[in-house]
């Protein structure tokens, strides 16, 4: 760059024409319909090759008196430009937010049941929720198999040879009526398997599998499901069983939900009651006169629900058992029924054809 | 049994409370309310008349009759009527207008057949006395006319049907409720028992016990005379009628109103048809029954049967001999009271499918001390209603049997229950039943020679074993009508029922410290939450099979899961066998949704399979249960039993991922059902290993085995099969086309142990891809095992992104395109090093399975 004067380089940095290109600059900014127009304004205006841009590079060339006032006038111009470019900048970008973001609207309606669905079956889980409901009293889970030895299922149970129960109107026999083997028509012979394997005291409860010779229909299915609990140990009293199972029932039907006994008879238990349940829908209130019915209840008041009571000290002792030590009591409850009273669950069928409008419903916990 | 409360009000001084009030005391003692059924509350207006006219009118389709008849008003009333079976000056129940009949059948006067009828003319069924009836109920003569008939006849009445316990035979009977019921009220109760019976004046008919295992008591006595035309009275038709029993002659109803009342069945025999003493004897080869039904009946051996010089001429306590059945002539009537084997009879009625209202009593337990004042009654009655003399002498043959004893601690039942009841509470509740108290202990009663008791009397050892220590004992003589009374506990039971269960307080036990779940129950729960999770619906088919699916499965001959247990008694015919593998009762629910209209399922069942061992003996020993059985015999029992492992299995078919607005989904697929079992083996903790394979029912190009390391040695075990069922399968089920399926054995998923922690890196990833061709035989997994071995402990996941045949690679190959991503645990990879190790990865994969780096 020369250090003389030339007059006619400079003709650029005039007021005018400085005002003409920040005139130009705004206008083309302002003029800019989106961010690729203000792209291109941006280039022409502001760019390396824009006249401030150029005329920036003249100022050298002024005389040193000059340089302050035109470096000045182009710096006010940069600024007023660069200041438009930003401000044309944010606004079309919230344009374009506005616009493109509707633009990509979607109906978050739309159903998305691209992966199946699954569920478990309501009697596995409500098998787990009452076995759970034991675990948390410090029981634990027995289990024993479902064909199962006479002597177990029977016998050791105080059902004696000739108890209808034990005939073929009842039993499901297993390769002849003297294989001494059954299909276990209750959970109780875990109980005995209990009492022989594990050490005293012994408090468990076995959900499971059971059978019976009943046709199919609505309240009866051949194959079903019990959940039986046993407690041997030093002392124990029917007050014990009844403060297990008022306990076992709040936390299954909620606070204040109590159980009746009423005396029955069961070989593997004496004394023996069957066990109600007061009506969690009505709270008993639907048995009084003059109150509004209750289905779940069939406004009795209470539900049958099971039966219960002290160890039969002959079971004791046929599993080793001294009964001057120990006492024991036992409980059990069918799961179906469980399941049909506490769900409005009107058809046993339903349980067992599996058909999957049946059980998508219950989804993972009953 | 159905109860009339004015029956049991006979016996027992209820105060006034209603039904559902004394049902509720009775529920509470045991006596279970099944329902109450109100007879003739409605009933009103209706009167006592006379029929004074008849005028017969003609013309109609049927006889009609317009009677003037007298109903103790100013003016007889005009009453038009259908039925023939009565005349002039007969003796009538009438229903005035504003009546109202049992069904709420409401009488108003009104015109017919153009008469006036100014009332109705009732007959036992109308009345609610009977189910039928033939024509118009005929009063005696002397019944004052204009009186009340539902007073009169007893018609208001509530009947309580209750459920008896199996133990409590004694229930079976006004005698036992009305006891019950006194006991409950605090009332006192009257014996219809003691009736003072003549038991002296010689044999009514020559009789023996020649099986005293079968009878230890058999009383007969007699009436001659009796008039087989006498009917029986209406209150004991009514009786009859409201206890759920058929009316059908005076000599059986007397039988059947006795046995109610006092719970002693009885049998009555035409005395001209015996020949011969009666024996009560066990059957002999050969010998045959006609019963009253008509049905020749071929006589077990063990059966008891009541004899004479002719053979069998009844069952005992089930059904009569037709031969000796009272008839329309019958004048002279032996009847039988007898104490026969609870069990005898049970098995007795079993065998011959014959339950009657005299076996379900036997069964349960007759009071031995009864068949002498109950066969007096009923000549009694029979000489009362029938017109009959009673014979005054009485046969009676017996075994000899001693009393039960029970001593027990009087704070026994304190001790059962948790409650404390005053020593004079429990002597005082034992009484009521019954029982005889006495202070002190008393040696056990020698074991008589009579019947069993229904409760299994304890002896020797067991006896011992049962009873009682403690201070302050007593000794309990239970009542004859309780032979279910054996036990020391059966004593506390009656006590603290008595004093009322509802009086037991709710105490929880001291919490013991369990142990939670176990491993194995946590992990069935694991693998049916994954499974639920990743789409499959649970279901609980039946654990039975059939022949037929053993064929349509294609299993061969010898294949194992054809070894399977039969019941005696199936369900079908069809499904005999306990299951040996889950997919029959999965592919059955799958085609049973499929024809419900779901093209799309996926179903899973975790259960138990029965696997017999070939050589397990044929029978399990059935142990004593008078002490703990030796390991060895209970060993005995668990090898006869089949083995019972946890299976689960999955079948799916239709879309596993659905179609929708997104585009199309994707069909069930034989990955599908692998990766079914890749879920369970994560939820287990378990490595899962999968090679090609044949084996029933898959197909056999679309097979996977699928193997779990054995814990204890090492070595892979078979633990199931997945894929793409065999196509003979799908058509044999009747399944959707390319139905898949899994079934993994649960019980061999074991986790090795607990996770190993990971060190977590924080050094940057070092990615190289490589691209293998291989022959189209070999296994992806043989050489994703073979890059990891190469690649050694830099490698940290390898990830197979393409599969692709084509001509590229040539006739027979396949190119595989992997991901290898490699890092260190302490400093940032080289390039050097990581080339390195792709390439020794890439070397032991030519190596072990031929692969050919692509491109090189």
């Amino acid at each position: 760059m020369s250090n003389t004067y030339d007059p006619v380089e400079v003709t650029p940095l005039h007021a005018d024409e400085v005002a003409r290109a920040q005139a130009d600059a705004l206008a083309a900014i302002a003029a800019a319909r989106d961010l690729d127009d203000l792209k291109q304004a941006r280039l022409a205006h502001a760019g390396d090759r824009s006249p401030i841009a150029l005329a920036n590079r003249e100022i050298g060339a002024l005389p040193p008196a000059a340089r302050a006032e035109a470096g000045k006038r182009i710096g006010t111009a940069r600024k007023a430009v660069g200041e438009a470019l930003a401000a044309r900048q944010a606004e079309l970008e919230a344009e374009r937010d506005a616009r493109v973001l509707i633009e990509e609207t979607v109906d978050v309606t739309l159903p998305w049941d691209r992966a199946p669905r699954g569920a478990r079956h309501p009697l596995t889980t409500l098998q787990e929720r009452i076995a759970d409901a034991f675990v948390a009293m410090g029981y634990e889970v027995a289990e024993g198999p479902e064909l199962e030895g006479e002597w177990f299922n029977f016998d050791a149970l105080n059902i004696a040879t000739d108890h209808p129960a034990r005939s073929d109107h009842d039993t499901f026999f297993v390769e002849s009526v003297e294989s001494g083997k059954v299909l276990r028509t209750q959970t109780s012979p875990v109980q005995i398997r209990a009492l022989l394997s594990r050490p005293l005291p012994v408090y468990v409860v076995s959900p499971g599998k059971t059978f019976r010779t009943d046709e199919l229909d609505a309240t009866h299915t051949p194959v079903f499901h019990q959940v039986e609990g046993l407690a041997v140990d030093k002392g124990l009293t029917m007050a014990h069983l009844k403060g297990t199972l008022d306990r076992f029932a709040e936390v299954m039907f909620g606070a204040g939900i109590t159980t009746r006994f009423r005396p029955h008879y069961f070989p593997f238990t004496e004394p023996s009651a069957e066990l109600d349940l007061r009506c969690f829908v009505c709270r008993g209130s639907s048995a009084v006169p003059g109150n509004p019915p209750c289905r779940t209840c069939k406004s009795e008041g209470w539900i049958e629900w099971g039966g219960c009571g002290m160890v039969n000290p002959r079971v004791l002792i046929a599993c080793g058992v001294d009964p001057a030590v120990y006492s024991g009591f036992a409980f059990g409850m069918g799961v179906e029924r469980t399941l049909m009273f506490r769900h409005n669950a009107e058809d046993m069928r339903d349980m067992v054809e599996g058909d999957i409008r049946f059980t998508l419903p219950f989804g993972m916990e009953v | 049994m159905k109860v009339p409360l004015s029956w049991l009000r006979e016996y027992v001084d209820l105060p006034a409370v209603t039904a559902q009030e004394v049902a509720d005391r009775l529920t509470a003692a045991g006596l279970k309310l099944e329902a109450i059924h109100s007879h003739g509350h409605e009933l009103k207006n209706v009167v006592v008349g006379r029929v004074l006219e008849i005028e017969e009118l003609t013309g109609f389709k049927k006889p009609i009759r317009h009677c003037k008849v007298e109903v103790g008003e100013a003016t007889p009333r005009e009453i038009v009527c259908g039925a023939t079976n009565f005349s002039e000056g007969a003796v009538v129940p009438v229903a005035l207008p504003g009546a109202v009949l049992p069904g709420g059948f409401e009488i108003g006067s009104r015109k017919t057949y153009g008469r006036l009828s100014d009332g109705m003319i009732c007959s036992e069924a109308e009345l609610g006395i009977a189910e039928s009836s033939p024509g118009i109920l005929l009063l005696p003569q002397d019944t004052p006319i204009g009186a009340d008939v539902v007073e009169l006849l007893g018609l208001r009445d509530d009947v309580l049907e209750l459920e008896v316990a199996t133990d409590r035979g004694y229930a079976l009977s006004i005698r036992g409720v009305a006891r019950e019921a006194a006991i409950a009220f605090g009332v006192p109760f009257r014996d219809p028992a003691t009736v003072p019976a003549p038991a002296d004046g010689g044999e009514s008919w020559p009789a023996a016990i020649a099986d005293p295992t079968a009878c230890d008591r058999f009383v007969l006595r007699s009436v001659t005379g009796f008039d087989p035309a006498a009917e029986s009275p209406l209150w004991m038709r009514v009786r009859l009628a409201r206890a759920g029993m058929r009316s059908v002659s005076l000599a059986v109803d007397v039988t059947n109103y006795v046995m109610l009342e006092l719970g002693q069945p009885l049998h009555a025999f035409d005395r001209s048809r015996l020949s011969g003493p009666i024996v009560v004897r066990r059957t002999r080869p050969g010998e045959k029954l006609e019963t009253l039904d008509h049905v020749v009946r071929t006589l077990h051996e063990e059966d008891i049967l009541i004899t004479d010089d002719s053979g069998p001429i009844s069952m005992a306590g089930t059904m009569g001999g037709l031969h000796t059945e009272i008839s329309g002539t019958s004048t002279d009537i032996v009847i039988e009271a007898a104490h026969f084997s609870a069990t005898g009879i049970a098995r007795e009625s079993r065998r011959h499918n014959l339950v009657s209202e005299a076996s379900k009593r036997f069964e349960r337990g007759v009071d031995r001390e009864l068949p002498l004042a109950a066969s007096w009654r009923a000549v009694q009655l029979l000489a009362e209603l029938g017109g009959a003399v009673a014979d005054p002498g009485v046969t009676h043959a017996q075994a000899e049997v001693s009393p039960v004893r029970i001593t027990i601690p009087a704070d026994h039942p304190s001790r059962v229950a948790g409650v404390t009841y005053e020593r004079e509470t429990v002597i005082r509740r034992l009484e009521q039943i019954g029982c005889t108290v006495t202070e002190g202990a008393a040696p056990a009663a020698a074991a008589g020679t009579g019947v069993a008791a229904t409760g299994v009397l304890a002896s020797g050892d067991l006896a011992g074993r049962l009873a009682v220590n403690g201070d302050d004992l007593i000794t309990v003589t239970p009542p004859t009508w309780r032979p279910d009374l054996t036990d020391p506990n059966d004593l506390a039971e009656e006590v603290i029922r008595l004093e009322g269960y509802d009086r037991i307080p709710s105490v929880l036990p001291p919490a013991p410290a369990g142990g939670g779940l176990t491993e194995e129950q946590r992990l069935r729960r694991r693998v049916g939450r994954a499974l639920a999770h990743a789409g499959y619906v649970e279901v609980l088919a039946y654990p039975f099979m059939g022949p037929r699916d053993l064929d349509n499965l294609l299993l061969a001959e010898h294949d194992p899961r054809r070894r399977a247990t039969r019941l005696v008694n199936p369900l079908s015919e069809d499904e005999p066998y306990m299951r040996t593998t889950l997919l029959p009762g999965l592919l059955k629910t799958l085609v049973r949704n499929v024809g419900r209209g779901f093209a799309d399922v996926a179903l899973f069942e975790s259960g138990l399979v029965y696997r017999p061992e070939p050589d397990a003996p044929a029978t399990a020993p059935v142990l004593a249960v008078d002490r703990r059985p030796a390991e060895e015999e209970l060993t005995a029992i668990e090898t006869a039993l089949p083995r019972q492992p946890l299976r689960v299995a999955v079948v799916l078919a239709g879309e596993f991922e659905r179609s929708g607005w997104w585009g199309q989904g994707r069909q069930a697929s034989w990955a599908d059902a692998v990766e079914a079992a890749r879920t369970v083996a994560r939820a287990a903790g378990v490595e899962l290993g999968v090679r090609a394979d044949q084996h029933e029912p898959w197909h056999p190009g679309r097979c996977a085995a699928l193997t779990v390391t054995d814990v204890e040695t090492g070595e892979q075990v078979l633990a199931g099969h997945a894929g793409e069922l065999h196509p003979r399968v799908v058509e044999a089920y009747g399944l959707p086309p390319r139905t898949c399926a899994m079934e993994l054995e649960l019980s061999l998923l074991v986790p090795a142990g607990p996770v190993e922690t990971p060190a977590v890196s924080a050094y940057p990833v070092a990615t190289q891809d490589v691209a293998l061709t291989v022959s189209a035989s070999v296994p992806v997994a043989e050489v994703e095992a073979a890059l990891r071995e190469g690649a050694g402990e830099l490698l940290e996941s390898i990830r197979l992104f393409d599969v692709y045949t084509g001509p590229q690679v040539g006739e027979g190959n396949k190119s595989l395109a992997y991901t290898l991503r490699f890092r260190a645990p302490d400093r940032t990879l080289t390039v050097e090093e990581t080339t390195a190790a792709r390439d020794a990865a890439v070397a032991v994969a030519a190596q072990h399975t031929g692969a050919q780096l692509r491109g090189a």
